[in-house]
């Protein structure tokens, strides 16, 4: 007969070298170690980490008070006296200008992110866990929130709130509850029916509980992917707020205000424009990069 | 199919409502008096109160909705006090010349996104998948505004080339319209064709890995013929999905691409609605709009139906 | 003996990964006649698949490379067949039935307009004929109202029916092979026996040649006229049918024919089944791949390849215990243990 030897199911050609094959294959399955081959994450990181940074450090950087105004040293082209950046309109150094601009336009997207995403993830959870009436409630609420452009929520927002970095966080952040509050509760519509989740109502876990420690963190890297992707978003739409006016209002310097001065004197000095608006690109590619990269390794499935 | 479509219109009643509720509401928490607004800080106040009986404003918060909802049921939306004309005879006046950058820009976005997307996917790891995935990723990160006003900067300030400002006239021959739309074209292009090259990407390498394409190579069809009639048919519906996304951020693009080129379409007149404080016409573009974008997603969701015959055959359960 | 319609010849294909390269396929050897059936069996990720696939040259590209061997078709050399001609062998001469007959239909496209377009890319016909050929081969296939079923999508029809409709597509060009590729896995065990009836009467009729892989000896018992063992991408027995049930050789056949429940067992409840698992196909090719999971291993086993050795005319094996000279008997274990 077949099987006298004894034989358990690790008796694979070439045990040692099996066994090898297998750690390697779990170390390079890592969540980190996967996202560290991805070369496109690893450049949206360091470009994200150098943004994070410049805007911690800003009184450190910044080669001069981003708010002193010099009326002799107006529209100063690149490098010109000592001005990285040169000048803009009322002889400011737009270097430190910059740098402090980081500050305000990260705060603004990353605040507006987690406030969209803290309202976001809270309506996602009642509506995917209760179902029913509560869940159409909800989400023909947020249909009807989607259903106005961006922008124009944003504005309409922004008339009603003033000007102001609370308001355009808080602008922001309304902007974006419905598509957090969707993804979340696509995702506990998936999660709810899981075996596991059946189990626990068997055993009477009880509702909150059952919320916090069991779906939450089932729902957690999509939430992330889709954070990181949206505040590419939000910097894009603090620049929009600020550039339409309705933003950031001078003398705080945004990436946005900047732009918008800089669109004011396109002709005499094109580099205020430029060099602003190459510095929203970047970080949103950043971000963008950074976003794509944990997703591919979180989630190959997931797409958009 | 007729049913899945019925069950989809009937759906979009309530979004509609809770657009006009939404607007209504947004708009009464503006700060400030419409009336004083209009007739100016020094205006006296017997003018004042006439004006506030006139627009309705003494009358309850509620009875001021059920107004507000009968106008809006008879296509009344109101009047511009800046303009001093009807919100709908400006928005009639303005959104042809909208539609015009928007389509254009859209339809060129479409064709050369999806041409992208595909080769894209065919070579997938290729030195051309990659740089145009690295171009996309830089076209979805633009900023509109920025985009536009380095075009200006180059093709009008430095060379020259094209105009910067306002709307050609077929008066002054075909050449003075297409050139006054090339860059305000490029402009609102740029993001959504660099999202249809991503997403046509994703789905047709889905599709392409999947087990029918096996099965119609197995069958000997020529590679064009399984590339561009089947994988692309079956690849079209998140496809379908992002044009109805993206005809409506083609819009907020207009507002500020619109702003930039000082192309007299609807943009440009909410820009001066907000300049002006002029919230009659704001709440009246604002639901306009927000309308619009209710009834893109039915046609989308539609289209969607007839392109996947299995999303009606299971009941529409691909919506979620 | 007739003339061979396809040869293969130590076939190796090899998949190359991150992770290393994978001797999918490793050296595998048939022959096919003209009119017969012959049957691919072994466990899930011996290689069945691969081989198959290798035939039609449909491996994914970029990591799918057949790195050595030969296939000869009507004495064409698949291997070196250009885009067009691979383009005219593919459907036209070699048919493939694959495992789940939901998902090897395009789901968009009505299942006429897709036999049409296959029609038309193999014979030159006009539209309205290529509807004729569909018809008739859908009616050959015995499906009811073929004209009505011309108008379906895949998804309205059964199983059973789309893999009908599947046998009607592979044959309405009148190939002269067929590779079924576990063609009634997916479907319910009555609706089993009926297509594998229908293949076998589609091939007395028009004397096709059938490649059956399968799992389910069974199956071969019934279809085949000659059959192929493999394991961990390697030929380890080759003979006629009646020839491998009657005096199996490889140790892993004999393993595999004992697992096979039979009617006559008396006991019921045990089911006989090889212990271990198959190796990791990234590790083989340096000794017998079988040797970890065989009672008969030697020393021998563990560090050489066994060679595939015709023992008897037509009946070749791979195994050092089994030789010419030296038969090893059913059930001896190791006597140097």
């Amino acid at each position: 007969m077949a099987g006298k030897k004894n034989m358990t199911d690790t008796a694979v050609l070439g045990a040692d070298a099996h066994s090898q094959l297998i750690k390697r294959e779990r170390r390079a399955n890592n969540v980190w170690n996967k996202l560290r081959r991805n070369k496109t994450a690893m450049i949206g990181l360091v470009i994200v980490t150098f943004m994070i940074i410049i805007a911690i450090f800003a009184p450190f950087i910044a080669t001069h008070d981003p708010n002193m105004i010099k009326p002799s040293e107006t529209y100063l082209g690149i490098g010109e006296n000592g001005h990285i950046f040169g000048t803009d309109e009322f002889g400011r150094d737009l270097f430190s200008r910059v740098v402090y601009g980081a500050r305000i336009s990260l705060i603004a997207a990353i605040g507006g992110t987690f406030v969209g995403a803290i309202i976001g993830i809270i309506l996602g959870l009642i509506a995917g866990y209760l179902g029913g009436a509560a869940d159409a409630v909800i989400m023909r609420l947020m249909d009807g929130m989607l259903a106005f452009p961006f922008v124009l929520l944003a504005i309409i927002l922004m008339t009603i709130l003033g000007q102001g970095l609370q308001n355009v966080i808080l602008a922001i952040g309304i902007g974006n509850v419905p598509s957090f509050a969707r993804v979340v509760r696509g995702q506990v519509y998936i999660v709810k029916n899981e075996e596991y989740c059946n189990a626990g109502r068997v055993l009477g876990v009880s509702n909150l509980r059952m919320l916090l420690r069991h779906i939450l963190p089932n729902t957690i890297s999509p939430i992330i992917v889709y954070a990181t992707l949206n505040v590419a978003g939000a910097i894009i739409s603090e620049a929009t707020l600020s550039f339409l006016g309705l933003g950031i209002s001078q003398p705080t310097a945004s990436w946005g205000n900047i732009l918008r001065a800089g669109k004011d004197c396109l002709n005499t000095a094109p580099h205020i424009a430029t060099i602003s608006g190459i510095f929203i690109l970047v970080t949103v590619l950043g971000f963008n990069l950074f976003g794509d990269g944990v997703r591919d390794v979180l989630d190959p499935k997931m797409k958009k | 199919m007729l049913k899945t479509i019925l069950k989809r219109v009937l759906q979009a009643i309530p979004t509609l409502l809770i657009v006009i509720t939404f607007t209504f509401i947004l708009t009464r928490m503006i700060p400030g008096n419409p009336a004083l607004t209009m007739l100016g800080p020094q205006a006296p106040k017997e003018s004042v109160e006439k004006l506030e009986e006139e627009l309705g404003l003494n009358k309850s918060k509620g009875e001021q909705y059920v107004i507000y909802l009968n106008q809006i049921l008879h296509g009344d939306f109101g009047k511009s006090y800046a303009y001093n004309q009807s919100v709908v005879e400006l928005i009639k006046e303005r959104i042809p010349n909208t539609l015009v950058i928007t389509l254009t820009s859209l339809l060129i976005a479409l064709v050369l996104g999806m041409i992208v997307g595909i080769v894209s996917a065919v070579r997938q790891y290729s030195i051309l998948d990659y740089i145009f995935m690295v171009l996309a990723l830089v076209g979805v990160s633009m900023p509109i505004f920025w985009l536009g006003l380095m075009l200006v900067l180059v093709f009008s300030v430095n060379l020259g080339w094209l105009p910067a400002m306002g709307m050609g006239s077929m008066a002054n021959g075909l050449w003075d319209v297409i050139s006054h739309m090339i860059l305000p074209c490029f402009c609102l292009s740029t993001i959504p064709m660099a999202t249809f090259a991503r997403i046509t990407r994703s789905s047709m390498l889905e599709v392409v890995n999947g087990d029918y394409v096996k099965a119609l190579r197995a069958r000997g069809l020529k590679e064009g013929v399984v590339i561009w009639k089947h994988a692309l048919k079956n690849a079209l519906p998140p496809i379908v999905t992002v044009l109805g996304l993206q005809l409506a951020s083609a819009f907020t693009g207009a507002i500020l691409t619109e702003s930039i080129f000082s192309w007299p379409g609807m943009g440009t007149l909410i820009v001066s609605a907000i300049d002006n404080r002029d919230y009659a016409l704001i709440q009246g573009v604002v639901l306009f709009t927000a309308i619009v974008f209710v009834v893109i997603n039915l046609i989308v969701d539609i289209v969607y139906t007839i392109i996947n015959p299995k999303v009606s055959y299971e009941g529409g359960k691909g919506g979620n | 003996m007739s003339e061979h319609l396809l040869t293969v010849k130590d076939l190796k294909t090899y998949f190359f990964t991150a992770s290393g390269v994978s001797k999918a396929v490793d050296g595998v050897s048939f022959d096919l006649e003209k009119g017969q059936t012959m049957g691919i069996v072994g466990e899930s990720g011996s290689g069945k698949s691969v081989t198959a696939s290798s035939i039609i040259r449909l491996l994914p590209p970029k990591t799918g490379r057949i790195v050595d061997g030969e296939i000869n078709f009507e004495g064409k050399d698949i291997i070196k067949l250009n885009k067009k001609d691979l383009l005219n062998f593919r459907g036209k001469d070699i048919a493939v039935i694959f495992q789940d007959p939901m998902t090897s239909l395009d789901p968009v496209f009505k299942i006429g307009n897709q036999m049409v377009e296959m029609i038309c890319a193999h014979q030159d016909v006009s539209k309205e004929e290529a509807r004729k050929v569909a018809v008739e081969a859908l009616r050959k296939v015995g499906i009811p109202q073929p004209e009505k079923r011309m108008e379906s999508y895949p998804y309205e029809l059964s199983g059973g029916m789309c893999q009908r409709v599947i046998i009607a597509m592979a044959v309405c060009c009148k190939p002269k092979m067929i590779i079924a590729d576990e063609p009634t896995t997916a479907l319910d065990v009555t609706v089993q026996a009926q297509v594998l009836e229908l293949l076998q009467e589609l091939q007395d009729e028009m004397d096709t040649s059938i490649l059956l892989i399968t799992h389910n000896l069974g199956v071969v018992w019934k279809m085949c006229d000659t059959v192929m063992v493999m394991y961990a991408g390697k030929t380890v027995e080759y003979a006629d049918t009646k020839t491998l049930y009657s005096t199996p050789m490889h140790p892993y056949t004999w393993g595999l024919l004992d697992s096979m429940p039979k009617l006559s067992d008396k006991v019921k409840g045990e089911l006989n089944t090889i212990p271990g698992v198959p190796p990791d196909l990234r590790l083989t090719g340096k000794c017998c791949n079988f040797y970890n999971r065989c009672p008969y291993a030697q020393e021998i086993c563990e560090k050489e390849v066994p060679p595939l050795v015709e023992l008897e005319p037509g009946h070749l094996v791979a195994c050092h215990r089994q030789t010419k000279d030296k038969k090893l008997v059913r059930g001896e274990v190791n006597q140097d243990e």
